[in-house]
């Protein structure tokens, strides 16, 4: 056994003898497992926001349109691929790559299950495990990055640049967030390693335990894989289609691959750090002991999946995009401050609880403090900005032909009272026949 | 595969099913797809005007502020993973509580800089 191998993690180190077959199909498991999460993600999105557009969504192909997004991710691979004459063409076709892999190769470490026997062999439900395995998910996640801002660069067109910078700088800003947010987490669970954390969170959740950080979390994985209401790298309006414009054919299914596997791990990462991982919902084990036993931790596992996916599509239906300047204003002056104040916070309650063995009801007092505390230090510099008044006192007077052309009048401009059918003649303001 | 090197052998594994995922994708979709070169498809997307001078423009200095705060807080995020695990274990006492708090602290003021500078607000 290496000296380096981390004697915390326990079936997997070298006691455990996995044949490599083994190995393979679990890694092929995971791939099967994100692209059909992907192809019913898609499907679901879409039944969702239709049902609450009071639309019907795809019915056609399948039971249930299910089969509907298999039909065109089909589509569209038959398609003919464009690279444009302006791109550069080897980075072009290497983006979406760099773009996919990462994606896919952040699931190794995320926990299924328990262990469970396959064809004899004991192994746990997880292809591997890391002495640091959170801080390798962050990482290949920011590999991700990178496949974004070099497909906006070699495009060599104006929006999928502004899209892929935009991009960047939203995920890198949401990243040190995110990262900040897994420190409360670390510090409860005193590892990094996934199994580790979810085998501490078999009595309470860490959603429950540490609320701000799970809150920091869910508004820092939304923001990191640029879905409404923070989807504005791709701003329909302002940038086309962002990053990917003038990407066609498999190449812009990759990336379309990449966005609802990016959405799957995070869900997965927020069920593993918070959300109690594989462990069946409180109550459950009460009257089915072996809830948390075998295979069914799967069920457990997806639900929590599903239920995390779900939110996204809910908030794509319900909130409008943010401007940037705001998107900016939310991630560097109240999420990343309020992370760090809050990490303090758990860090001295932890120290205090381990030096005078308070309970644990008290570290849940502590933590609604100090989700007041936070809130409230948030609204500061919103109470000390200068803004300027939403009304400005004096309403400018409506003017018929501003820039020269004739507009209607503004909220709370009012149109000159006008009497009979020639009092128009005295008005300087209403264009007439005379003016012109 | 085991000990320290083989879990990280098998995020290799997991990256060259990957790569050869993307390998057989491409190689279908090459021989699957229509080609038919010629005419304007491959003129920079305008929304349907022409396209005028390059695509490469020159960027607001903004991204690249953002990019340096990135690179400092992460390096924070980094130094703070380890610590968060070992902290609460015996023998980590106040001290090490202290020194953290002064080590963002310092970081704190470095934002609070750059607050005041009027770099985090995007114009």
């Amino acid at each position: 056994m290496s000296v380096f191998a981390s004697p915390d993690v326990p079936g997997f180190g070298s006691d455990l003898p996995i044949p490599w077959w083994l190995l393979l199909v679990k890694a092929v498991a995971i791939f099967v497992f994100l692209v059909v999460m992907t192809l019913f993600a898609i499907w679901w999105e879409r039944r969702v926001v239709a049902r609450m557009q009071h639309r019907i969504g795809p019915n056609r192909v399948g039971p249930f349109g299910l089969l509907q997004s298999l039909a065109d991710g089909v589509k569209l691979a038959l398609k003919e691929d464009i690279i444009p004459k302006a791109a550069d063409k080897v980075v072009f076709v290497l983006a979406p790559i760099i773009s996919v892999t990462p994606a896919f190769m952040a699931f190794a470490v995320i926990p299924f299950g328990p262990e469970v026997s396959i064809f004899g062999h004991r192994t746990a439900l997880q292809l591997t495990d890391l002495p640091v395995a959170v801080l390798y998910v962050l990482a290949v996640a920011s590999v991700g990055i990178y496949g974004i801002v070099l497909a906006g660069w070699s495009s060599g067109s104006t929006y999928p640049l502004l899209g892929g910078l935009r991009s960047s700088a939203q995920m890198i800003s949401y990243e040190v967030a995110m990262g900040l947010s897994f420190v409360g987490v670390f510090i409860y669970a005193g590892s990094m390693s996934t199994s580790q954390i979810v085998a501490a969170q078999t009595q309470y959740w860490y959603a429950i335990l540490l609320a701000p950080s799970f809150v920091i979390y869910v508004v820092s994985m939304v923001g990191e894989t640029n879905r409404a209401p923070f989807d504005l790298p791709e701003a329909e309006g302002e940038l086309v289609g962002g990053f990917h414009t003038e990407y066609s054919s498999l190449k812009f299914a990759l990336f379309f691959l990449a966005e609802y596997i990016n959405m799957v791990t995070v869900s997965a990462l927020a069920t593993t750090l918070f959300l109690g991982g594989w462990h069946a919902p409180f109550g459950v084990t009460s009257f089915w002991a072996g809830a948390n036993h075998g295979w069914w931790p799967i069920i457990w596992f997806v639900l929590k999946v599903l239920i995390a996916l779900f939110v996204f599509i809910w908030l794509r239906g319900t909130l409008p995009r943010l401007r940037y300047d705001q998107f900016m204003r939310l991630g560097w002056k109240v999420l990343i401050p309020s992370s760090l104040g809050w990490l303090l916070l758990v860090a001295t309650v932890r120290a205090v609880n381990a030096q005078y063995n308070l309970q644990s009801r008290d570290v849940l007092l502590y933590g609604g403090a100090g989700i007041v505390v936070i809130l409230l230090l948030t609204f500061i510099p919103d109470l000390l900005a200068t803004r300027p008044s939403e009304e400005p006192e004096g309403e400018p007077e409506w003017d018929a032909m501003a820039g020269g052309h004739p507009v209607p009048p503004m909220p709370g401009q009012s149109r000159p009272v006008l009497t009979g059918a020639r009092a128009s003649d005295d008005d300087d303001d209403l264009p007439t026949e005379d003016d012109t | 595969m085991d000990g320290f090197y083989g879990g990280y052998g098998l995020v290799g594994l997991l990256l060259l099913v990957g790569v050869l995922f993307v390998t057989v994708a491409f190689v279908a979709n090459g021989l699957l797809r229509p080609t038919v070169p010629g005419g304007d498809k491959t003129v920079t997307y305008e929304c349907g005007v022409d396209p005028v001078g390059e695509g490469w423009a020159q960027n607001h200095i903004r991204y690249y502020v953002f990019a340096y705060l990135y690179v400092v807080f992460a390096v924070d995020a980094i130094y703070l993973f380890p610590w968060a695990t070992v902290f609460a274990a015996p023998g980590f006492g106040a001290a090490t509580l202290v020194e953290m708090f002064v080590f963002i602290g310092f970081l704190a003021v470095g934002l609070l800089y750059a607050w005041k500078k009027g770099v985090l607000s995007w114009v």
